[in-house]
């Protein structure tokens, strides 16, 4: 122990010590520039997230404990009021899915029609949010799932309303996902109503994204729901993202200022589901895989 | 300085864990901009009062391990780590000497220090925030270092060492 060496290591000390931040110092920086150029690595991530996964757990503990003890200690009427709300939901999704699985037959024969490749589905995983909080100056969440669960990075991931985000990388138990509002965020979108294809930002608010390179004549009204497009090959194609809630037309500028707000209620989900690999969805299996946990 | 025999080494490597614990645990909306940077405040503890060849190393490490947990590129923090703490590390045989309200002031600038290499990293890759956010956890320092030095004295030696 240095506290109870004597003088010589002292004066060696100083320049050592320069030297040392020096020499680490460039190694975070060389390691950040790999880091981010590629997929080099890997490895070294998976055995930290791997070290860091106890510690999430553990820090996720009183918040998973609060809401443990909050839904035990909710009354009977409650529940049966809740598993009754719920009832007539699935009652309703039900119905509304009939429809769907004729209407999804349908575009089947129109695209084979048309020689058109079909469609791709996409089989689904839940997952939970770990409550943790991550870098305040980023908009990720972390999943209690990872590649011993096949995730992999690039998944898109949904809650019930739409888009929440997606992987971008993958522990063996655990997984950070990039949410649509992070300011390094864009997806591409189009308006739901004309096809109308566009970029969306995130902005670094959980309510907002910025659309951009809309030009100042592009059809496009506060209202307009925006879904995925399968332009990107990241997000499978049809699924909300938001809402255009502004159109800023600004006549010295070249695109008009677009903001939208995101349909999935980005601080609020607890369980998300990850659309995992994708199937065409001639397959008609698919709803097997969407009730596998 | 420590006197030897009643420095307890285990203790620093407790606080650590228990540091990197508490900058996940999930703190409501309001109040986490102001979250002190626990893994900083204790390695600048460790940094002035048991100085010694492993602590660039640990900081290092809890940076990757911060990394990991917060999906940041890896080295970012580690970066931030090392050089705020080379200041400290340097000056510690005068920063051990002065009373609390001193050494508060120091803390607040190494913890500018540390926020402004994240700062820095962060611009670099396009991933921009106001500056002013930066400046948040300073308060949360001003309120939380005088207590952690207090309870990390009485942990390791058992008592609050005379200044």
């Amino acid at each position: 122990m240095p506290s109870g060496s004597n003088g010589v290591h002292r004066l060696s000390h100083g320049r050592a010590l320069g030297l040392r931040t020096f020499i680490l110092s460039i190694f975070c920086i060389g390691l950040m520039m790999i880091d981010l150029r590629g997929d080099m690595l890997r490895p070294a991530r998976e055995l930290l997230m791997s070290i860091a996964y106890p510690l999430q757990t553990v820090a996720a503990t009183p918040a998973s404990l609060l809401n443990w003890s909050d839904d035990s200690g909710r009354s009977r009427a409650e529940l049966a009021l809740e598993n009754a709300r719920l009832k007539r939901e699935r009652l309703l999704s039900d119905a509304r899915l009939q429809q769907l699985n004729a209407i999804a037959a349908e575009n089947d024969r129109l695209r084979a029609m048309l020689d058109a490749r079909p469609r791709v589905g996409a089989d689904m995983r839940v997952a939970q949010i770990i409550d943790v909080d991550t870098d305040r100056y980023r908009h990720r969440v972390v999943l209690n799932k990872g590649a011993n669960q096949e995730i992999a990075t690039r998944q898109a991931i949904v809650d019930a309303n739409g888009i929440v985000g997606q992987v971008i990388e993958v522990g063996p138990f655990s997984s950070n996902v990039m949410l649509i509002s992070d300011p390094g965020h864009a997806i591409p979108v189009e308006v739901v109503r004309n096809g109308l294809r566009t970029v969306a930002f995130g902005a670094g608010e959980y309510d907002q994204l910025d659309v951009r390179y809309l030009p100042n004549n592009a059809d496009v009204v506060v209202g307009d729901l925006l879904v995925t497009t399968s332009l990107g090959g990241d997000f499978p194609p049809g699924y909300p993202v938001a809402e255009i809630t502004a159109v800023d037309i600004q006549p010295r500028q070249e695109f008009a200022k677009v903001t939208a707000t995101p349909v999935a209620a980005l601080t609020q989900i607890r369980e998300v589901l990850v659309l995992a690999s994708r199937q065409p969805i001639t397959d008609t299996e698919d709803e097997d895989g969407q009730e596998r946990e | 300085m420590a006197k030897k025999g009643s420095d307890r080494p285990s203790v620093l490597v407790l606080a650590l864990l228990i540091a990197l614990l508490l900058s996940a645990v999930p703190l409501s909306e309001s109040l986490a901009p102001f979250r002190p940077d626990w893994v900083a405040l204790v390695l600048l503890y460790m940094a002035i009062y048991t100085p010694n060849q492993w602590l660039m190393t640990s900081a290092f490490f809890c940076g990757l391990i911060m990394d990991a947990l917060f999906a940041t590129p890896l080295g970012q923090y580690s970066l931030a780590l090392i050089i705020a703490c080379y200041f400290p590390h340097k000056l510690h045989l005068r920063l051990m000497l002065v009373p609390i309200w001193q050494s508060t002031v120091s803390a607040v600038l190494y913890i500018a220090t540390y926020q402004f290499v994240l700062f820095w990293v962060n611009g670099a890759n396009n991933n921009d925030v106001g500056a002013g956010f930066y400046l948040w956890p300073i308060i949360g320092t001003v309120i939380v270092w005088p207590v952690l030095l207090v309870i990390l004295d009485t942990a390791r030696l058992g008592r609050r060492t005379k200044t």
